[in-house]
C-alpha cells in the first residue's frame, strides 16, 4: 500500500495544525507564521550590499527622473564662459564642461533618464514575453515546445549584438521609444528558457492537477496558478534584464546605431567625449562611470533577490 | 565517437539551411539591397538597374534566396551590390585577424578564469575570493566599449609622459617594423585585454560555482578519505569534473564574443570582421552582411560541436550511441 494522501487526509492535517496554533496562541505565545513573499523580503532585507545597492539605485533613479528641476543646466545649454572646465564646485560643473561649455552633469543627469527609461521598458516587455512564450512551451510540451525552442535555439547562432545592430540600423532607432521596442523585442530569449524549466517540473505538481480536475480551463492554470510559483525566478531575470539593457543600449547608442541626438543617452555622450579623451578626460569618464555604478548595483541587487528567493539560503 | 561526430555534422546541415532561411529573409523583412543605395546621390538610374539585373532583385523572394544560397556556396558569397566587388577575399583577411583576436583572448580568458575560479572555491570566502568576486561583477557592470575606450587614454597618456611605447592604440601593425612579432603583440595588448576581461569575469564565476559544487561531493571526500594528496585530488579528480560547465560556457559564448569584438576593433580600428560589420552597416551593404551572418552561424554551430566533443573527453560517463 502506497501511502499517499487523500485530500480528506489533507483537510484532517490541516485542521490538525490549525488546533495546535490556536492552543499555542492561547497560552500566550505567538507563532511566527510567513509566507514565502515574505521570507524572501526579509532575507532580502539582510543582504547588506543589495539593500545598500538599492538605496544608491533609487537614489540615482530619483535623480535622473527629477532631472528637469535638478540639473544645473539644460542638456544643450552651453555656460560660453565656462568652456572645457574640469570637475569643479564653481558654477555647479560638477562633471566639468565641454568645449562649448555644455554642463557635463546635466548631461549625464539627463542621459540617464534616458537610459533608465529605455531599461526599463525593455525589462517589462521582454518579461511579458518570455514569461508567456516560455510558459506555453512549457506547459504544453511537445510539438509548440519543440518549435519554440528551436527558433530560439537558431537565435543563438547569431551573435546577438549583430542581430541589434542590423535590425537599429535599417529600421532607424533614433528615439529612445523605438530602441526600447526593438530590443525588448529580441531580450526574451534567456528568460523563456528560464520559465519553459519552470513550467515543466510545475505542470506534474499535484495543484496543477487539482486545478484541472475542477474544470479550470488552460489559460486559468498558466496563469493563476503555475506563473505565481514561477514569479521568483521572473523577478531576478528582470531585475537583471535592466542591467544588460543599459549596457547595451549604451554600446549601441556608442557606435551610432541607437539612441541619437538630440535625444540624450549616455552612450552619445560617450561617444562625444571620445575624441578628447587625453585632454578632456572628464568627458567620456563621468557617464562612463554612471553606467558602471547603475549596472552594478542592479547586478548586486539581482544577486541579493536571487539569495533571497532561494530557499535553501536561510534565515540567519 | 566518429560515428557521434558524424551524426552531429549530419544534425548540423538542417540548422546550417534554417540559419540561411533567418539570414535571408530576416534581412529581406528589414531592408533591401537597392533603398540602401538610392539613398546614395550619385548613383544613376543605370547602375541600380543593372544591380537589380545582376542580383535578380526583379523576381519573386523565393527565386532570390534560391540565388542567393546559389552564390553562397558557389561564387564564395558572390559579389557586392554596388561596385561589383568579390566579397570573400576582405571577409577571409578580416576573419583571419579577428580569429588571431579572439582566439588569444579566449585562451587567456579561460585559463586565467579556470584558475581564479579553482582558487577562489578552494580558498572560499577568503580576501583573494572576495576580491576575485568583485572584479568580476565590475566585468559584467563595465560598458566594454568604455573600458576600451580607458584603457586607450590610459596608454596614450602613459606615452605621452614617458615616451616609451609599450603598447600601440590602433591598428594592427605599424609601418615598416623592426620585429614584426613584437609589433603584432603591442598592437594585440589592449583588445586582447579588453576581450578577455569581459569572458574572464563570467567564466570565473562558473569555475568557481562548479568547483565548489564538486569539491563537497562524496567521491572527492572519498578520495580524500583514502589519502590522496590534496593537490592530487584539486588537479586530478576535482577540477576534470568541474571543468565541464566552463567548456560549455566558452564554447556557447563564441556569438558573445563575436559581438564583443564588433565593439572592440571599432575601438582600436583592428581590421576584423567586427570591422568590416560596421562598415559595411554604414554602407547599407546588405550582401557583406548577409555574408558576414552565415559566416559567424557557421562558427557558432561549429563551436558547439567542439563542446560536445570536448564533453566526451572530460567526462567519460556521457556517451554517444
Amino acid at each position: 500500500m502506497t501511502d499517499q494522501k487523500t485530500p480528506q487526509d489533507e483537510a484532517l492535517e490541516a485542521a490538525q495544525t490549525q488546533l495546535a496554533l490556536d492552543s499555542v496562541r492561547l497560552e500566550g505565545l505567538e507563532i511566527e507564521t510567513l509566507t514565502q513573499w515574505q521570507l524572501a523580503r526579509r532575507k532580502f532585507f539582510q543582504h547588506k550590499l543589495a539593500m545598500t545597492s538599492l538605496v544608491i539605485l533609487v537614489f540615482v533613479f530619483t535623480a535622473a527622473m527629477l532631472a528637469d528641476w535638478i540639473a544645473p543646466y539644460g542638456f544643450a545649454q552651453p555656460d560660453v564662459p565656462n568652456r572645457s572646465q574640469p570637475p569643479t564646485f564653481e558654477n555647479s560643473h560638477f562633471f566639468g564642461t565641454d568645449k562649448i561649455g555644455r554642463d557635463y552633469f546635466s548631461r549625464t543627469l539627463y542621459g540617464t533618464r534616458t537610459s533608465v527609461y529605455v531599461a526599463f521598458i525593455v525589462a517589462g516587455l521582454s518579461t511579458a514575453i518570455g514569461a508567456v512564450i516560455g510558459g506555453i512551451a512549457g506547459y504544453y510540451g511537445g510539438a509548440v515546445d519543440n518549435i519554440l525552442m528551436r527558433i530560439t535555439d537558431l537565435f543563438l547562432t547569431i551573435p546577438f549584438l549583430a542581430i541589434l545592430l542590423v535590425l537599429s540600423a535599417f529600421l532607424g532607432a533614433g528615439s529612445p521609444l523605438r530602441v526600447a521596442i526593438i530590443l525588448g523585442l529580441l531580450f526574451w530569449t534567456g528568460l523563456a528558457r528560464i520559465v519553459r524549466g519552470e513550467f515543466l517540473s510545475l505542470r506534474e505538481k499535484e495543484f496543477v492537477e487539482a486545478a484541472k480536475v475542477l474544470g479550470a480551463s488552460d489559460k486559468r492554470i498558466i496563469f493563476r496558478h503555475i506563473l505565481p510559483n514561477t514569479m521568483g525566478p521572473i523577478i531576478v531575470n528582470a531585475t537583471l534584464t535592466v542591467a544588460a539593457a543599459i549596457l547595451v543600449e549604451a554600446a549601441l547608442s556608442f557606435l551610432g546605431f541607437g539612441v541619437q541626438p538630440p535625444f540624450p543617452a549616455l552612450g552619445v555622450l560617450i561617444a562625444e567625449g571620445q575624441d578628447s579623451l587625453t585632454t578632456l578626460w572628464w568627458l567620456a569618464t563621468f557617464p562612463g562611470l554612471t553606467i558602471v555604478l547603475i549596472a552594478l548595483c542592479i547586478n548586486f541587487v539581482g544577486d541579493g533577490m536571487r539569495d533571497a528567493f532561494d530557499p535553501k539560503q536561510r534565515v540567519k | 565517437m566518429g560515428t557521434f561526430i558524424a551524426r552531429r555534422l549530419l544534425y548540423s546541415i538542417p540548422v546550417l539551411v534554417a540559419a540561411t532561411m533567418l539570414v535571408f529573409f530576416g534581412m529581406t523583412a528589414v531592408t533591401d539591397p537597392i533603398s540602401q543605395i538610392r539613398l546614395i546621390p550619385n548613383v544613376s538610374q543605370s547602375t541600380i538597374d543593372n544591380i537589380i539585373e545582376r542580383k535578380h532583385l526583379d523576381e519573386p523572394i523565393i527565386a532570390q534566396y534560391g540565388f542567393w544560397v546559389k552564390d553562397v556556396f558557389v561564387n564564395q558569397f558572390g559579389n557586392t551590390a554596388l561596385g561589383d566587388q568579390p566579397i570573400w577575399p576582405d571577409l577571409s583577411r578580416a576573419i583571419g585577424n579577428t580569429l588571431q583576436l579572439v582566439f588569444v583572448s579566449e585562451l587567456i580568458a579561460v585559463v586565467l578564469a579556470v584558475f581564479l575560479g579553482v582558487f577562489s572555491a578552494k580558498k572560499q570566502y577568503s580576501f583573494f575570493d572576495y576580491a576575485t568576486t568583485t572584479i568580476s561583477f565590475f566585468g559584467f557592470s563595465v560598458p566594454i566599449f568604455w573600458f576600451a575606450l580607458i584603457l586607450q587614454a590610459l596608454a596614450t597618456a602613459f606615452f605621452l609622459k614617458t615616451g616609451i611605447r609599450l603598447v600601440y592604440t590602433f591598428g594592427q601593425s605599424s609601418f615598416a617594423p623592426e620585429n614584426a612579432f613584437l609589433d603584432r603583440i603591442q598592437h594585440m595588448v589592449l583588445p586582447v585585454v579588453t576581450l578577455s576581461y569581459v569572458s574572464i569575469a563570467t567564466y570565473s564565476r562558473y569555475q568557481r560555482a562548479s568547483m565548489l559544487e564538486v569539491l563537497h561531493s562524496d567521491y572527492v571526500r572519498t578520495a580524500r578519505a583514502k589519502g590522496v594528496k590534496e593537490r592530487v585530488v584539486t588537479l586530478k579528480h576535482a577540477l576534470r569534473n568541474a571543468m565541464i560547465p566552463v567548456v560549455t560556457i566558452a564554447a556557447l559564448s563564441f556569438g558573445a564574443v563575436l559581438g564583443g569584438a564588433v565593439i572592440t576593433e571599432t575601438i582600436f580600428a583592428w581590421p576584423g570582421m567586427g570591422k568590416l560589420f560596421i562598415d559595411a552597416l554604414n554602407r547599407g551593404e546588405v550582401f557583406t552582411l548577409m555574408a558576414w551572418l552565415m559566416v559567424t552561424a557557421v562558427a557558432v554551430i561549429f563551436a558547439n560541436l567542439i563542446a560536445d566533443i570536448v564533453y566526451g573527453w572530460l567526462d567519460p560517463r556521457i556517451r554517444y550511441d
